[in-house]
């Protein structure tokens, strides 16, 4: 369980985290979803007390991580930026942090059976790929056997079979009670694993939803209508709240009306359809939605 | 990868400074460089003594008798500590620096989120082993370079008068070098900046103080912490310098208040 309470950080002039309120809740896979730049990875160090909120609080299992007397084994958490000192080998990295909370070497060395290190745990961290470095990564935020798993990005750099299995841990960890925290700025990716969805923008609080309340809540209604007599159905629809655009001759797409409303506009004029079809918008679409006006840094 | 469950682990214990010591031992023997560098100060701290002692005696037939007068046998004994006090201090810079430059601060004050118990640690793994491998070094080097000097009689016994403080008191000040540069290591949280303010406070000022007036650099030169810490290796007391133990003390003093002020901003600063 993860508690934010107007959790705000200022790195000089510019506020990187602003007023955030969240729960995080056990037993299902939260995704933390924000643009670049939005504060995901600053949110999760403030959570860590590696960076002091400007204002606010958040703790963790009921304390301010730095309360706890064996935090290891209350959270376990990848970072955004690499951990890991580079002239050190895999295995020596996780004995040391072992060490700090007298966690027995056998369990570092299950944990890098576990990540797929076995090969390369007495090679220096420094020579490891991006994908070997997030591996040592989650064996790093496994070794405490957490109470609450917090990840930041945790598929950039792995192939399509670490991703899969990155989807399969995390449902895995929710199921046996675990909180789980997962960020991204993928909305795609989090479509396949999260339960809930927390999105910022900007460091605000944009959307605390359930993943379907969130795409119920986010898109407008979009439907896809056939008929041979398409301008005068597009006529006929016209109002300043909806937009209908033309993607092919006879087949129009309706922004802002319901099927059943652009059925029941259609019969009123007498216009034949031959399809009307609602479209649900994807995540992805949602989200893009969501932050268009939240965006950090824009392509212009 | 097979296994999708994640183990679990069979105890969960607390952090404490005695668990966070252990971590830090792990951390020092397991970079090698380290370990090398260790080595080498320890390897120069004898070597070079033997060198300068077999220099001396093999053109002491040149030396006039003057020059024999004012030879002091403990100079070639302790030259090494001269080159182990920059590899301890760069060391003991990159013990702090490097977790910052690589990251591995964060995964440190993650696992031990009061962070004071990882500089305390820290602190008192290096100046341990830096005691342990400096003292053997020293005696040795001392022995050795007196069984040179003294086929030409030029040499000293152990147990002459303060020749044993000042033996074992060179690897004291190598110990406090440690601690010293720890600090600053932890202060300036930057390998280069922390070697540069090493460097700066060991070997640039104290040269520098040459341009105050003759009498404010006579009174104050003594306290440099170079100058007070390295009172304690010295044999012959002049007036110009702070007695052995008081210097000593004064040098405690610098490391004391660098570490202090590294702890200070340790639990302040984000990281
Ligand atoms: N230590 C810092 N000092 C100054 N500014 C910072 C610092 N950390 C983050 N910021 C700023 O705060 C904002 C939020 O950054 P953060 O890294 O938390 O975003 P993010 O959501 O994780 O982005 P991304 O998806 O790219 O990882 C950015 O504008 C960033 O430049
Ligand atoms: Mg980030």
């Amino acid at each position: 369980m993860i508690q934010a309470r107007d959790l705000t950080k200022d790195y000089g002039d510019k506020r990187a985290v602003d007023g955030l309120s969240f729960d995080v809740r056990p037993g299902i896979v939260t995704g933390f979803l924000g643009p670049n730049g939005s504060g995901k990875s600053t949110t999760m160090r403030l959570i860590l007390g590696l960076d002091r909120p400007t204002k606010g609080h958040v703790t963790v299992n009921g304390k301010p991580y730095r309360e706890h007397s064996a935090p290891l084994h209350e959270v376990g958490a990848l970072l955004e930026a690499r951990s890991v000192h580079t002239g050190r080998s895999a295995r020596n990295h996780l004995l040391a942090l072992a060490q700090t909370h007298g966690i027995a070497r056998k369990r570092v060395d299950e944990m890098i059976d576990h990540v797929g290190l076995h090969e390369v745990a007495r090679k220096r961290a420094g020579g490891f790929s991006l994908g070997m470095g997030q591996r040592l990564g989650i064996a790093t935020a496994l070794l405490g056997d957490p109470h609450t798993v917090m990840l930041d990005e945790p598929v950039n750099g792995l192939d399509p079979e670490g991703i899969q299995w990155i989807r399969m841990l995390l449902k895995n960890l929710a199921a046996e009670g675990r909180t789980v925290f997962v960020s991204s700025h993928l909305m795609s990716e989090m479509a396949l694993t999260a339960d809930h969805l927390i999105v910022i923008g900007r460091g605000r609080l944009i959307a605390d939803a359930s993943v379907p309340e969130f795409l119920a809540g986010a898109s407008k209604p979009l439907v896809h209508v056939r008929s041979p007599q398409g301008e005068q159905l597009k006529g006929a629809l016209a109002s300043p709240s909806v937009t209908v655009a033309v993607i092919e001759p006879g087949l129009l797409e309706v922004n802002g009306l319901t099927a059943a409303q652009v059925g029941e506009a259609a019969a009123a004029h007498g216009i034949v359809l031959h399809e009307l079809t609602p479209h649900q918008a994807s995540l992805e679409e949602a989200f893009m939605d969501l932050t268009r006006d939240e965006l950090e840094f824009a392509a212009t | 990868m097979s296994a999708i469950a994640s183990p679990s682990a069979s105890s969960r214990e607390r952090v404490t400074q005695s668990r966070v010591i252990r971590s830090e031992w792990t951390k020092l023997r397991s970079v090698r460089s380290t370990s090398w560098s260790l080595l080498a100060a320890t390897v120069l701290t004898i070597g070079f003594p033997i060198l300068a002692s077999a220099v001396i005696s093999a053109h002491w037939g040149h030396r006039s008798p003057g020059e024999r007068a004012h030879f002091n046998p403990i100079d070639p004994a302790l030259v090494g500590s001269q080159i182990a006090q920059l590899a301890i201090g760069v060391l003991g810079v990159l013990v702090i620096s490097a977790e910052y430059s690589t990251g591995m601060i964060r995964a440190s004050f993650t696992a031990v989120p009061m962070r004071l118990p990882v500089l305390w640690a820290k602190a008192i793994v290096f100046a341990a082993v830096t005691f342990v491998l400096m003292l053997p070094a020293v005696l040795i080097a001392f022995f050795a370079s007196q069984s040179i000097l003294s086929r030409h009689n030029a040499n000293i016994a152990f147990s002459d008068p303060h020749v044993a403080r000042a033996v074992i008191g060179a690897a004291l000040y190598l110990t406090v070098i440690a601690l010293f540069s720890l600090g600053l290591g932890a202060i300036i949280r930057n390998t280069a900046g922390g070697i540069a303010a090493f460097a700066a406070v060991l070997f640039v000022i104290p040269p520098l103080m040459n341009v105050l007036p003759a009498s404010w650099n006579d009174a104050a030169s003594r306290y440099l912490p170079s100058n007070a810490g390295r009172a304690i290796l010295s044999i012959t007391h002049d007036s110009g310098s702070l007695s052995p133990w008081v210097g000593f003390a004064v040098f405690c003093g610098y490391a004391a208040f660098t570490l202090a002020v590294a702890a200070l901003l340790l639990v302040r600063r984000d990281t």
